[in-house]
């Protein structure tokens, strides 16, 4: 697995030592570092067109690949959403079978969960910016790399041919709980479920091959001077994702492959004895919460997966955009690290309501509750950060504050459900899909988008459009509360989820009648919203304004490469070396209210940084 | 290689204080003094550790049911489990020879290395004939699917590594090497194949003893 090409980046520029507005200052003591003893990163050269595009081994076109692939399946799984609420608040219409909706919600969870949020943050935004803000020319294996993407984009092709094959895809909910999930009766249960079981086999391949790559990096790779404790939150964020994944994806794997063995085999891992349709089937012994809990095992963490690259991420867009250092850093950094260790110990409480003992329920409650306590810590540093900052109230800000926002008020919805006794009630709810739409779709989407406002002029060197963007940014926000609000009204009134039609049950109120119309509209505008934004990168990517030299200002290294968007070997002859943190916003004395990383002391004589 | 601070210890450092800054612009940006694949191979033997452990635990819950019945082990394994014993004897003289810079021993230990990883897998298929010509199929016992599901996954482990043997192999054949990447990959594969005999004898004790 070592590298060894003979070359090395050719020089590409040799300007690399002029840094935004500050001097270039001739060596004085203070600068001094000793020479490099580490050789270069040995680096892939590609000499033709589809080893430079198609087959890369250049991390932000791999990082690039992932989005596209990514945000191409979330659009399918946002199609899909619009047919569901069409068919809640209009079951008269007789849109879809019965079947026909099970498999909807299926899919469209599984997408948005797995395809989507996991590849866009670690994928997309984990090889566009590692490597940029590591200070390193590529990933630590580059060919590993390409195969993850690869690997990535076959997974996406099985799951979406299941809806090709006879039976169409899995209806089984994307917990996919055995027995149902294999049992006849349930939409899919032979072709359909066994190429969405090889499809997440597949993507844990594929993803455990790229996280050998972000761990590797952001530890071994880094530059001169970038110590983990001046790595930007965002980097924090993505790599204890990573190291997450390492310890839960597993989980996934193990399910997938016993569960595909239960349906293809006839083993009896998960399947007990079954009388199905007046017959008695093969299967004895079998236990099906053996798998709940090696899901949930994978399913908890999974939303930390999500939730940490969008904490990091964060961090850094509102310390940019106030200009003011992050509040805590180091608290921060903990924080992500604690979260990180606790979600391995909140899985039960997923499964409340599966027989479990109440003691063993009330344990992880109480670990439930724990875990509030870092997330509470990171609420109130962004917005410590904020106070007195120098706001500006750019399209990345907007999202980063809506995400803020919308995290406590789902976090707060986590805490009532994270409680045995109010779970109970509510489990099975609106309740539920309100909660968590909110804190793990609204909350990380608006993350997204606000990274992808941030990072765009890196990547293309044009800004998105900011009309289009504040129009974008508003129905969003605004939009999914009224989609989502409603629901946490619904699930208190007793409406469940996953029926497929409930206009005259007596569960219905006249009142969540009519919500459930109004969700319904409110969804097909945001959805379509969505659409503008799509228009917004395409036309922005060919005739949006063109984007100065690191247009926020920014500190961290991905802005301070020698041409923008960078180039091959990002950094052109020399890599840079890091002389401070990536928040030195505002710093009394200093000429600009910021300073890049790559500074030098004596560039900023005057600066004095206030003691802790 | 410098001395690293352990990672844990690490986040506790002030990175903004200045006595703090000028301790890490020296810093070489590496957090472990070991390599970038060092690191990799690790990464790769937690991953797997992590799916071993799932599945035993996942056993050890499933063999408590009533219908689970004790599987015979075939003496034939016995003698796979020596050959695989030898194979990682051989792979750690392969890595003195490395060490020593003797291409002829590392020539021939990676072949027999090669030869050995290749019988283990032939050997584990025909314990697989037996098992099924004598009506041990997976769907018949849940003790009978752990044992082809282990070997299975453990087999699949052994088949990654050759793909890294087999890059060694050819490129020591076609003389494009460089002899310290080869000693370092040598090492590396070592490891791995030595992780591989370990998990093996926690799979064959497991399936032996219950």
């Amino acid at each position: 697995m070592h590298d060894d090409n003979e070359y090395k980046i050719e020089a590409k520029s040799d300007n690399v030592s002029d840094v935004g507005t500050f001097e270039s200052v001739t060596t004085s003591d203070v600068d001094y570092l000793p020479p490099k003893e580490i050789p270069d990163q040995d680096l892939y050269h590609s000499h033709s067109w589809w080893t430079t595009y198609v087959f890369s081994q250049d991390a932000k076109y791999i990082g690039i690949q992932y989005a596209f692939t990514a945000i191409g399946t979330g659009l399918l799984g946002l199609i899909l959403s619009w047919l569901m609420r069409m068919q809640i608040a209009f079951p008269g219409l007789g849109l879809l079978e019965p079947a026909a909706y099970y498999q909807f919600v299926t899919m469209h969870g599984m997408i948005m969960v797995v395809y989507l949020l996991t590849a866009l943050f670690l994928g997309g935004f984990g090889n566009l910016l590692i490597p940029l803000m590591c200070g390193s020319r590529d990933m630590a294996f580059p060919y590993v790399n390409m195969l993850s993407y690869w690997m990535f984009l076959i997974a996406v092709i099985v799951l979406l041919a299941s809806f090709f094959v006879p039976g169409g895809p899995t209806g089984a909910g994307w917990t996919l709980y055995p027995p149902q999930a294999i049992t006849a009766g349930t939409a899919g249960s032979n072709a359909g479920i066994t190429l969405m079981l090889i499809s997440l086999v597949l993507f844990v391949a594929g993803f455990t091959m790229g996280g050998l790559n972000y761990i590797v990096t952001t530890l071994q790779y880094r530059t001169q001077g970038m110590t983990l404790m001046r790595l930007p939150l965002t980097v924090w964020g993505i790599f204890t994702a990573t190291v997450l994944a390492m310890f839960a994806f597993p989980a996934l794997l193990v399910g997938c492959i016993m569960m595909t063995l239960d349906n293809v085999l006839g083993t009896s891992f998960f399947m007990p004895t079954i009388i199905s349709m007046g017959e008695k089937l093969g299967t004895e012994g079998g236990s099906p919460i053996l798998f709940q809990h090696l899901f949930w095992f994978f399913g908890h963490p999974e939303v930390y997966i999500v939730a940490l690259p969008a904490f990091g991420i964060v961090s850094d867009l509102i310390s940019i955009h106030s200009r003011k250092t992050i509040f805590g850093y180091r608290m921060m950094v903990w924080a992500i690290v604690g979260i990180g260790a606790l979600s391995f110990f909140v899985w039960a409480h997923h499964m409340y309501v599966s027989g479990m003992s109440p003691w063993f329920g009330y344990f992880f409650a109480t670990t439930t509750l724990i875990i509030a306590v870092p997330t509470a810590i990171k609420v109130y540093n962004w917005i410590l950060t904020l106070w007195k900052g120098n706001i500006q109230l750019t399209l990345p800000m907007l999202f980063a504050l809506a995400f803020v926002v919308t995290f406590v008020n789902g976090g707060l919805t986590g805490i009532f459900l994270g409680n045995v006794t109010v779970d109970v009630p509510l489990s099975d709810t609106y309740f539920v899909v309100a909660h968590f739409h909110m804190v793990m779709g609204i909350a990380p989407i608006l993350v997204i988008f606000g990274a992808i406002y941030h990072w765009f002029p890196l990547i293309t060197g044009r800004m998105l459009d900011e009309g289009m963007g504040r129009i974008h940014f508003w129905v969003t926000f605004i939009g999914s509360y009224l989609i989502y609000f409603p629901m946490h009204y619904q699930g208190f009134v007793g409406v469940p989820r996953r029926y497929f039609e409930i206009y005259d049950s007596p569960y219905m109120s006249v009142s969540g009648l009519s919500l459930n119309a109004f969700i319904t509209v409110a969804a097909l505008i945001v959805g379509a919203t969505q659409l503008l934004f799509l228009y917004n990168l395409i036309f922005s990517a060919r005739a949006g304004k063109k984007a100065e030299k690191n247009p926020w200002k920014a500190n961290s290294l991905e802005w301070l490469t020698p041409e923008m968007p960078p180039g091959h070997g990002n950094f052109g002859k020399e890599l840079p070396k890091v002389y401070r943190w990536a928040y030195d916003f505002g710093v009394p004395g200093a000429k600009e209210d910021y300073i890049p990383q790559t500074t030098p002391p004596s560039a900023v004589v005057g600066s004095k940084v206030e003691k802790s | 290689m410098i001395e690293k601070k352990s990672i844990f210890k690490s986040i506790f450092e002030k990175p903004w204080e200045q006595s703090q800054a000028l301790k890490d612009n020296n810093h070489d940006g590496k957090a472990l003094s070991i390599t970038g694949s060092k690191l990799g191979v690790r990464y790769i033997m937690v991953v797997s550790t992590v799916i071993f452990s799932l599945l035993i635990v996942s056993y050890s819950d499933r063999m408590l049911v009533h219908d689970w019945k004790i599987m015979p082990e075939p003496w034939l394994l016995w003698v796979n489990t020596v050959i695989l014993v030898l194979n990682s004897y051989f792979f750690h003289k392969t890595k003195i020879a490395a060490d020593n810079i003797n291409y002829t021993k590392i020539k021939k230990g990676l072949f027999i290395v090669g030869f050995l990883a290749y019988s283990f897998l032939i050997g584990q298929l025909i314990v697989w004939y037996l098992l099924i010509s004598n009506d041990y199929y997976a769907a018949s016992n849940p003790a009978n699917a752990y044992f082809y599901l282990f070997t299975t996954v453990h087999g699949l482990h052994l088949l990654g590594g050759l793909i890294f043997w087999a890059r060694i192999t050819s490129k020591l054949l076609k003389g494009s090497y460089n002899s310290e990447n080869l000693r370092h990959n040598i090492e590396l594969c070592a490891i791995y194949w030595h992780f591989l005999l370990c998990v093996w004898f926690v799979l064959f004790g497991l399936m032996l003893f219950t």
